[in-house]
């Protein structure tokens, strides 16, 4: 799902050809991208119901898609540590199903190398599908009594929003690698 | 795309064990964030200092935005101003007819109610609120229902403390950090309110259903006396609420109950009072620890 680039940011990486990317760019888009996401309950929605995807969780997985092996398979720990300080779940929670997301991941992509959009969408619906009713289990865990049917809205709205988390993460995909260092 | 084969990355030991503790490291998360749960699934407090920080670090960024929000809903608002504007006016006009009707009758009533407290001694204490601050943020993506504040334990705030917006009740603090807090919304399934009828003072629980509704529970089961349109008010019970602030109105019956919606729905509240202590309690309450 690689998107091109807006023909301005395109140039930047095309006027001198003793370029390359900048490794810091490279290797720090994805994790911020990821925080970013982590941080939309901070951002100007209130919701009185569960509504929002987990932007988070979403770009985990479209990163994991685009470019398997960017992120070290531990990635989970530290990225749903930091999901857990925002998300209102209980501490553990998103570094348990992150954790297990990145391995369940990392399995399908050895076995399956070759999949289209399609199969892509579908493998992650799959994933979203799991986390969000595991994320529900482990809320009422920890003291929620919420039925599954209120997550129904939220579920769906995640998986019509993947691909556009995959063309968000094409387009800092191809921003990370633009080259700016000169060599 | 095909993954560039990172199981078998050749003859270089120090690759090859790199990935083995990769792998490793990928099943210690499963672990930690394992022990994570069972720490704060039994002590929901364990992490609220770390979460009170991480809050106060991204707090004026949502401030900011909060703004925005209001200036956003205001835009829509007037858009759709347009499309609904005459049967708005009539609605409107035939409302403001009831209600001169309706401030006679209160006028009468505030008349007698003064008269009546008067001859009891009370006297009507106006509350002046911690703070008046905005709702900067919600876990929107989670089925727990928290909001975020933009002020904290520099403001005065305290868990414990109700929240309210001029429409009715809000939640409550849950946790704070230094210019930060945590308030579980009263749609939050762990939220529960001692409540009862406006018009009689039928005893009843709301229970927050995580999806933006309550779920009224009548305290004494038997013949379901609720109607639609029924509004909701706290009673006080429990020392955590003031009695008589609005929580909600019924919009459907259930067998034992009634499912309410909130008056005061926070996506669309501007600004939120934090009120003190109701009753300040001798020990300090569970959750301040």
């Amino acid at each position: 799902m690689a998107q091109p680039l807006p023909s301005m940011l395109r140039e930047i990486g095309k006027k001198q050809i003793n370029r390359a990317p900048s490794p810091l760019l490279a290797m720090s888009v994805p994790w911020l991208l990821v925080m970013l996401g982590s941080l939309s309950p901070t951002w100007p929605v209130i919701a009185s119901a569960p509504v929002m995807p987990p932007l988070g969780f979403l770009l985990l997985v479209a990163w994991q898609q685009l470019r398997p092996g960017l992120f070290p398979v531990w990635a989970g720990l530290p990225l749903g540590l930091f999901d857990d300080l925002y998300s209102g779940q209980p501490m553990g929670s998103a570094v348990v199903l992150w954790s297990a997301a990145m391995l369940g991941l990392d399995f399908i992509e050895l076995r399956f190398p070759w999949r289209g959009f399609v199969l892509n969408w579908l493998e992650a619906s799959g994933f979203i599908a799991a986390y969000l009713i595991l994320s529900l289990q482990i809320a009422n865990l920890g003291g929620g009594s919420t039925q599954l049917t209120a997550i129904l809205p939220q579920v769906l709205l995640a998986i019509l929003t993947y691909p556009i988390a995959g063309r968000l993460v094409g387009l800092a995909d191809r921003f990370r690698l633009i080259k700016i260092r000169a060599v | 795309m095909a993954a560039p084969n990172n199981r078998r990355p050749g003859y270089s030991r120090r690759a090859q064990y790199g990935n083995f503790f990769g792998y490793i490291a990928a099943f210690v998360g499963i672990g930690v964030g394992a022990l994570l749960l069972v720490f704060s699934i039994n002590n929901s407090s364990a992490f609220s200092s770390l979460r009170g920080a991480a809050n106060d670090v991204a707090a004026p960024a949502g401030e900011a935005a909060a703004g925005g929000r209001t200036t956003g809903q205001g835009l829509w608002a007037t858009i759709a101003g347009y499309f609904t504007h005459g049967a708005r006016v009539a609605r409107l006009e035939r409302e403001v007819a009831e209600a001169r009707v309706r401030l006679a009758e209160q006028s009468a009533l505030k008349e007698e109610n003064a008269r009546l407290k008067a001859l009891v001694g009370l006297t009507e204490g106006d509350l002046k609120p911690v703070t008046i601050t905005r709702l900067i943020g919600s876990t929107s993506t989670s089925t727990r229902r928290f909001a975020l504040l933009g002020v904290g334990g520099n403001q005065g705030v305290r868990p414990g403390m109700a929240v309210r917006s001029p429409l009715g009740l809000v939640g409550r603090v849950v946790e704070t950090g230094s210019s930060s807090a945590r308030v579980l919304l009263i749609t939050d399934s762990e939220s529960s309110i001692p409540v009862r009828r406006a018009s009689d003072g039928i005893q009843a629980y709301a229970n927050g259903l995580g999806d933006g509704t309550l779920q009224i529970r009548l305290a004494v089961t038997g013949i379901n006396p609720l109607k639609k349109g029924d509004a909701i008010v706290t009673t006080g019970s429990g020392g955590i609420y003031r009695p008589g602030e609005a929580v909600g109105v019924v919009v459907a019956l259930t067998p034992d109950g009634a499912i309410a919606r909130p008056l005061s729905d926070p996506a669309l509240t501007e600004f939120v009072s934090v009120e003190p202590l109701f009753e300040a309690p001798e020990a300090p309450a569970p959750e301040a620890k």
